[in-house]
């Protein structure tokens, strides 16, 4: 499991119900279900993940972020998660409104385009910043919406959503000293991990 | 479903099925009483010692309950032989599998061909109307009679599908998981549609008689074997007939067809008439026409939603049953848009559902074929579903 799940696994209690959407290979479903007897469940968009996580049992569905989570229930879920795909769906604000509408609890993790490094590329090329996390051209890049963890921040605010704790991570996952200070954790962090409740 | 030429039955047909007889008979949702209700069904694997790994398996609109072992009328493999039996997806080393014929039909369970007990006659074309629900009905008998309270799974395609979500809808607490594939809540106005010319070819049949074509010593077998071509095509999709038939033709033309009952056009013809010609051939052979009306029918009235003002999550409000619900990319008599609805229904109405699209172009036939992702699905469906159903893995009586 990467080390980013399982952080996002130890914001899990035992037994809760979870919605884990963007589910992938299942890792993170099984992992809540086999330790914590979470009922946990998965919605992915890539269908050969689907196959393979349901062929292992886990119970998981075809769909997606933007277009799935609206045909739940309010309060369906104790923690909705989102890893590493908020940058990508359509209209962000409507699936963070939709997760804290169907989950008491939102986790949400995603890249991080405040990174000092970004900053530095576009400073002095000139041209889309690409690095490691951000490794997909312009033209062809997936994340139609990037954001930095003061943008996270303010939306969060402006939506009257609490944040019960927030992790920046360096690439591997590992958690960074800059919880102090939002503004070196934006410039030192390359993946931020967020949980939320509603206010 | 059937699609290779089969070897002619010398001697008769031997059944190998066993049959439930109810004198008391049971009601149907029309009103009318059936008595006795006789339900024809094959088995295979054990029931265990708590009885708790039975897997009923709901066959589609022309199958039949030889599931997993050689159809006495065809000669040929049990229509799900590839899915069901021992180490495969649907394990028999593992569960106990009923497959019952659907009430209505025509190879045991109470149909147009039994005798109405007030008239000493056969139905035939009276046969009461009977709904889905009559049929998952006549199946609960069953059930109880084999002495099983909670099923641990109800898995049927097409049709199969509709009688595994009336189970769920009807009996939520007797279903501990359900795996419909390639069906749908509801029977679309297209699929009412298909239905409705394959009924007016039956009936336009000479030999028709009203119904009662049998007193006559006859079948409509023109009728009823165009209703067959006509519904197998929409089983298949339009890559898959062009990949298996193109525009070929054939090269002696017509003979394994009679010249005088199947005329061809200018004295040739292409594959794919030839196939569909075979389809309509063996099949009346095998199927009765009011069956056939009987069963197009109840398919006809299915919809779940409109039986709850239109809310189709309504039904599966209270269930707890694991649902896996899969549907083919080509499918386009039950589309994956159909499946989808369900899920969403039932993520409304906070069920455990898992749902896949498998990817085909062999169209609503799919789910009968070798697709390794189907196998993949029910294996691993079945299996996670065991587990949190607690089964063990051995444990026979």
């Amino acid at each position: 499991m990467r080390v980013d799940q399982r952080l996002i696994a130890e914001m899990i209690p035992a037994k809760a119900r979870v919605l884990d959407v963007g589910s992938g290979d299942g890792t993170l479903i099984d992992y809540l279900y086999r330790t914590r007897g979470c009922d946990a469940r998965g919605i992915e968009i890539d269908m050969q993940s689907v196959t393979q996580s349901v062929a292992h049992g886990l119970p998981v569905m075809h769909g997606d972020a933007d277009h799935d989570l609206a045909h739940y229930p309010d309060d369906a879920f104790d923690y909705v998660v989102l890893q590493r795909t908020l940058q990508a769906v359509e209209r962000p604000r409507e699936v963070l409104r939709q997760m804290l509408r169907i989950g008491r609890h939102a986790i949400v993790s995603f890249p991080n385009f405040g990174h000092w490094r970004l900053r530095l590329q576009l400073l002095t090329t000139g041209r889309m910043p690409m690095t490691s996390v951000w490794s997909t051209p312009w033209y062809s890049t997936p994340n139609i919406h990037p954001c930095t963890i003061r943008d996270f921040l303010a939306l969060c605010e402006e939506d009257g959503y609490v944040v019960q704790q927030w992790l920046a991570v360096d690439e591997d996952g590992l958690k960074a000293p800059w919880r102090r200070s939002i503004r070196f954790a934006n410039l030192f962090g390359e993946q931020a991990l967020f949980l939320l409740s509603r206010g | 479903m059937d699609r290779s030429v089969s070897p002619s039955v010398e001697e008769g047909p031997v059944y190998t099925h066993q049959t439930m007889c109810l004198e008391e008979g049971m009601a149907l949702e029309c009103g009318a009483h059936l008595a006795p209700l006789e339900v024809a069904y094959c088995t295979y694997g054990t029931l265990s010692a708590a009885r708790d790994n039975a897997i009923l398996v709901c066959h589609a609109l022309t199958g039949d309950q030889y599931l997993a072992e050689p159809n006495p009328l065809t000669g040929k493999p049990g229509w799900w032989s590839r899915m069901v039996g021992p180490g495969l997806p649907i394990d028999t080393d593992r569960f106990f599998v009923i497959c019952p014929n659907v009430l209505g039909g025509c190879m045991g369970s109470t149909g147009p061909r039994s005798i109405c007990a007030e008239t000493g006659k056969a139905w035939d074309s009276e046969f009461p109307p009977i709904t889905m629900h009559d049929i998952v009905a006549s199946q609960v008998r069953l059930v109880d009679y084999l002495g099983i309270n909670r099923l641990f799974a109800v898995v049927g395609g097409s049709m199969g599908g509709m009688q595994a979500l009336t189970w769920v809808a009807d009996h939520p607490e007797r279903v501990f998981a359900a795996l419909p594939i390639a069906t749908s809540p509801f029977h679309s106005a297209q699929n009412i549609a298909f239905n409705e010319v394959s009924r007016q070819a039956i009936f336009a049949d000479p030999h028709w008689h009203d119904g009662h074509y049998r007193d006559f010593g006859a079948i409509p077998a023109r009728g009823l074997g165009v209703a067959r071509m006509m519904a197998h095509i929409t089983y298949l999709s339009e890559e898959a007939l062009s990949r298996k038939f193109g525009r070929r033709v054939r090269k002696e033309a017509a003979t394994a067809v009679p010249a005088a009952s199947s005329p061809s056009l200018f004295g040739e013809m292409f594959e794919v008439e030839s196939y569909l010609r075979h389809q309509g051939s063996t099949f009346v052979r095998r199927f009765d026409a009011n069956s056939y009306l009987t069963i197009t029918r109840a398919m006809d009235y299915f919809d779940l939603a409109a039986e709850h003002d239109g809310d189709l999550s309504a039904p599966f409000g209270k269930c707890e049953t694991r649902f896996c619900v899969v549907s083919f990319s080509s499918d386009w008599l039950f589309p994956t848009s159909q499946s989808r609805l369900l899920v969403r229904a039932l993520n409304k109405a906070g069920a455990n559902v898992s749902f896949v699209e498998i990817e085909s172009d062999r169209g609503h036939d799919a789910f009968l074929l070798d697709e390794p992702d189907l196998d993949r699905t029910v294996r691993g469906f079945l299996n996670g579903a065991a587990e949190h159903a607690g089964l063990t893995k051995v444990e026979t009586l």
